[in-house]
């Protein structure tokens, strides 16, 4: 089987499980709005918790496959890699730039402001700049080998940037103490939205991996495409 | 290990040599520093906000744009008639080649530094003198992390369309924990309070310099290495 | 249609430079396709070709520029290490960019390439000044040369280090009469010292003068490599079908 083939294979597999995952997030959803009771401080502005904070982990899960296979690109030299560690990069862009987008909505009717320098907000706002920062070096690169080997150094110094950040944005709180904004519950999480929360962790991770390894083998479709038409060229 | 220390030295002598003579570098980095620094004072309500509270930060932005100026220098004048292929055909070895280009953007952002600071003293009428020992310090650490970052994002930077804007992109973000970390301990160290209760961002600083400088010489090959 | 295709044997112990298999691919493009050759001591290989037929890439290979993909390149039979100095130290380059800074003095580029090198002897620069004909503007900034110079410097830059192979990426381009006859002068003294040579160009009858060994390279590999042997008439012939057939 050609790469090219293989490549369709995976995509016409991995189609059903988008569809699965969504509605399987419905499903936590109807539970979440439904069957979820509501926090007593935050009212209803605090269901989003369910869409926040899962997309949060994700994005952090997507960063450390992105540092992790960058690491292994510049090891093995593998071109397949180089495109997973893009894949799971833009991928994680989408569930960060969720994180950011969710955040104000969240913070907004709870406290009346849309952004606050909440630290785990401020952690995610830098993670997605780096990201972005990525991205943007991958466009600006024309030659392959090249932009997989700069891209894999960025990837590879972001990670490592990640903890320092956390650091300074704690040290900072510390320092500069702000009101928690965006806690789920009380001091400890209720049996019933811990199983909902738990759920959705579940399936965003699962909805994450279904994404990644569909965006993966479009990149591997695109990359053979473009390898049997320059050999049809030079023959 | 001393062949080492004699191409760098080598390589940065070359390099602050040629930014010598065409001084254009250096002559746009001081005067865009008197600029902000003169911006930033007239950029703020004298009756609401005291010159001190905005100090801190305000030095340590001259700072970092003013040193950003000249990062690309580094390898942007390596494209001139290919001479970074003159120094990958040389024995010497990549590392040694980092070090000396990270050495001369130390000379060059330390010089923009060494007169940003008595100009940022007189504008801002800050207590400079007394904690001048602890506050070199800090920038001399702050300005470690951020050249040592920055020389390496520059090697890539220099190599694509839009390099002037391309360096900032990548290396702000890396910024976050240095200037962070600095502006707490300038702003501790001017309101006269001890350096020892500023120890966690100093530990910072000290932890962000050992683990990026240690990374980026080890990935400097990769971004040179065809 | 296939022209004669001579490989020597590869591989054989004392030769001076051998090159096996060499692949490299800029993303899709494939600029070497396999490449098999060996020079001894004191060969000099003339490679002629179209544009796009990958010679630089060659000769950047060759210099440790670049990594290739496949093969290896092996100097006096000895494999490069991934960071070999050795290696780097046997080969020199000129190509059609000088690698000088504009910025310094013709002493001052000298001088930082002896360093880069570790040379001891303090007179190599002065005598490699006069060996080009430069003595008098070694205090001169290399901004104020003419393009015939810049060259001339070049050339003493790649040989400072006296390398037992000498690169040489279409080096009579662009030359006044003046800097042609130095380099044509040095490239005979360079034979007469025995060092082995591999010049790029796609003007064949300077090539022709200097090589022992003619190579054609089309596509990426070698469509012919054999000893310089027959006239420039016939080698003409033989370069127009190895081009005609790709078109």
């Amino acid at each position: 089987m050609t790469p090219a083939e293989r490549a369709q294979r995976t995509l016409r597999r991995t189609a059903p499980w988008i569809a699965v995952s969504l509605l399987l997030m419905a499903a936590v959803y109807v539970r979440a709005l439904a069957f979820t009771p509501p926090e007593a401080a935050q009212g209803l502005a605090q269901k989003i918790f369910y869409v926040h904070v899962p997309s949060a982990w994700v994005a952090f899960l997507a960063f450390g496959i992105v540092g992790s296979v960058s690491l292994a690109y510049l090891v093995r030299k593998d071109p397949r890699l180089d495109l997973l560690a893009a894949a799971a990069a833009e991928v994680g862009m989408v569930f960060t730039t969720v994180v950011l987008v969710t955040g104000p909505i969240w913070g907004k009717p709870v406290w009346g402001t849309w952004w606050t320098w909440d630290a785990r907000l401020t952690l995610t706002l830098f993670l997605w700049f780096v990201v972005l920062a990525y991205l943007v070096l991958r466009g600006a690169v024309q030659e392959p080998e090249r932009r997989a080997r700069y891209a894999a150094v960025l990837g590879i110094l972001g990670s490592l940037l990640v903890p320092f950040i956390y650091v300074s944005v704690y040290l900072f709180r510390t320092v500069h103490p702000m009101p928690v904004v965006l806690r789920a519950g009380g001091p400890t999480l209720p049996g019933s939205m811990r199983v909902t929360l738990f759920f959705s962790l579940a399936v965003f991770t699962l909805f994450f991996a279904v994404l990644l390894r569909y965006r993966f083998a479009l990149a591997r479709l695109a990359e053979a495409r473009a390898r049997a038409a320059a050999e049809r060229a030079d023959a | 290990m001393r062949d080492l220390v004699r191409v760098a030295w080598a390589i940065a002598a070359k390099d602050v040599l040629l930014e010598f003579r065409s001084r254009t570098a250096f002559a746009s980095a001081l005067v865009f520093t008197a600029l902000v620094l003169a911006i930033l004072n007239f950029a703020r309500d004298p009756t609401a906000v005291s010159a001190h509270s905005l100090a801190p930060g305000a030095l340590w932005i001259t700072f970092t744009f003013a040193g950003m100026l000249g990062l690309n220098r580094a390898f942007g004048l390596e494209r001139e008639n290919r001479a970074l292929d003159g120094l990958l055909l040389s024995p010497a070895s990549r590392t040694a080649v980092y070090v000396g280009k990270v050495a001369a953007n130390l000379v060059f952002v330390g010089a923009v530094e060494a007169v940003a600071l008595p100009l940022f003293a007189l504008f801002f009428n800050v207590p400079v003198v007394p904690v001048l020992g602890p506050l070199v310090l800090v920038i001399a650490l702050a300005t470690l992390g951020f050249v040592a970052v920055g020389t390496l994002m520059s090697s890539m930077a220099v190599n694509t369309r839009l390099a002037e804007l391309m360096l900032p992109v990548l290396l702000l973000p890396f910024l976050v924990p240095p200037v962070t970390a600095a502006v707490q301990l300038t702003a501790h160290l001017f309101a006269g309070r001890p350096f020892s209760a500023a120890f966690g961002w100093l530990r910072l600083l000290l932890g962000y310099d050992v683990i990026f400088v240690a990374a980026c010489i080890l990935l400097f090959e990769s971004t040179i290495e065809e | 249609m296939a022209a004669a295709v001579t490989q020597p044997a590869v591989g054989v112990a004392g030769t001076a430079l051998t090159v096996r298999g060499l692949e490299r691919r800029f993303g899709h493009v494939r600029a070497l396709c396999g490449i098999d050759f060996a020079l001894g001591e004191g060969d000099s290989l003339a490679v002629f070709g179209p544009n796009g037929a990958g010679k630089t890439t060659l000769l950047r290979v060759v210099a440790g520029l670049l990594l290739p993909h496949r093969g290896e390149v092996l100097l006096d039979g000895v494999p490069p290490g991934r960071a070999d100095e050795a290696h780097r130290r046997r080969v020199g380059l000129i190509a059609h960019y000088s690698l000088l800074y504009d910025g310094l003095t013709a002493a001052e580029n000298l001088r930082f390439y002896a360093r880069l090198y570790g040379l001891r002897d303090r007179a190599a620069v002065e005598r490699a000044l006069e060996g080009v004909g430069l003595a008098g503007r070694s205090g001169d900034l290399v901004a104020t040369f003419s393009r015939g110079m810049v060259q001339r410097l070049a050339i003493a830059r790649a040989l400072l280090h006296e390398p037992r192979v000498v690169l040489l990426d279409e080096p009579f381009s662009g030359l006044d009469q003046r800097a042609a006859a130095v380099l044509r002068d040095l490239l005979l003294r360079l034979r007469a010292e025995r060092r082995t040579m591999v010049l790029v160009t796609h003007n064949i009858d300077e090539g022709l003068e200097l090589a022992t060994h003619v190579a054609i390279q089309v596509a990426g590999r070698f469509a012919e490599f054999g000893p310089a042997a027959g006239d420039l008439a016939a080698y003409r012939d033989r370069y127009s079908e190895a081009t005609a057939g790709r078109a």
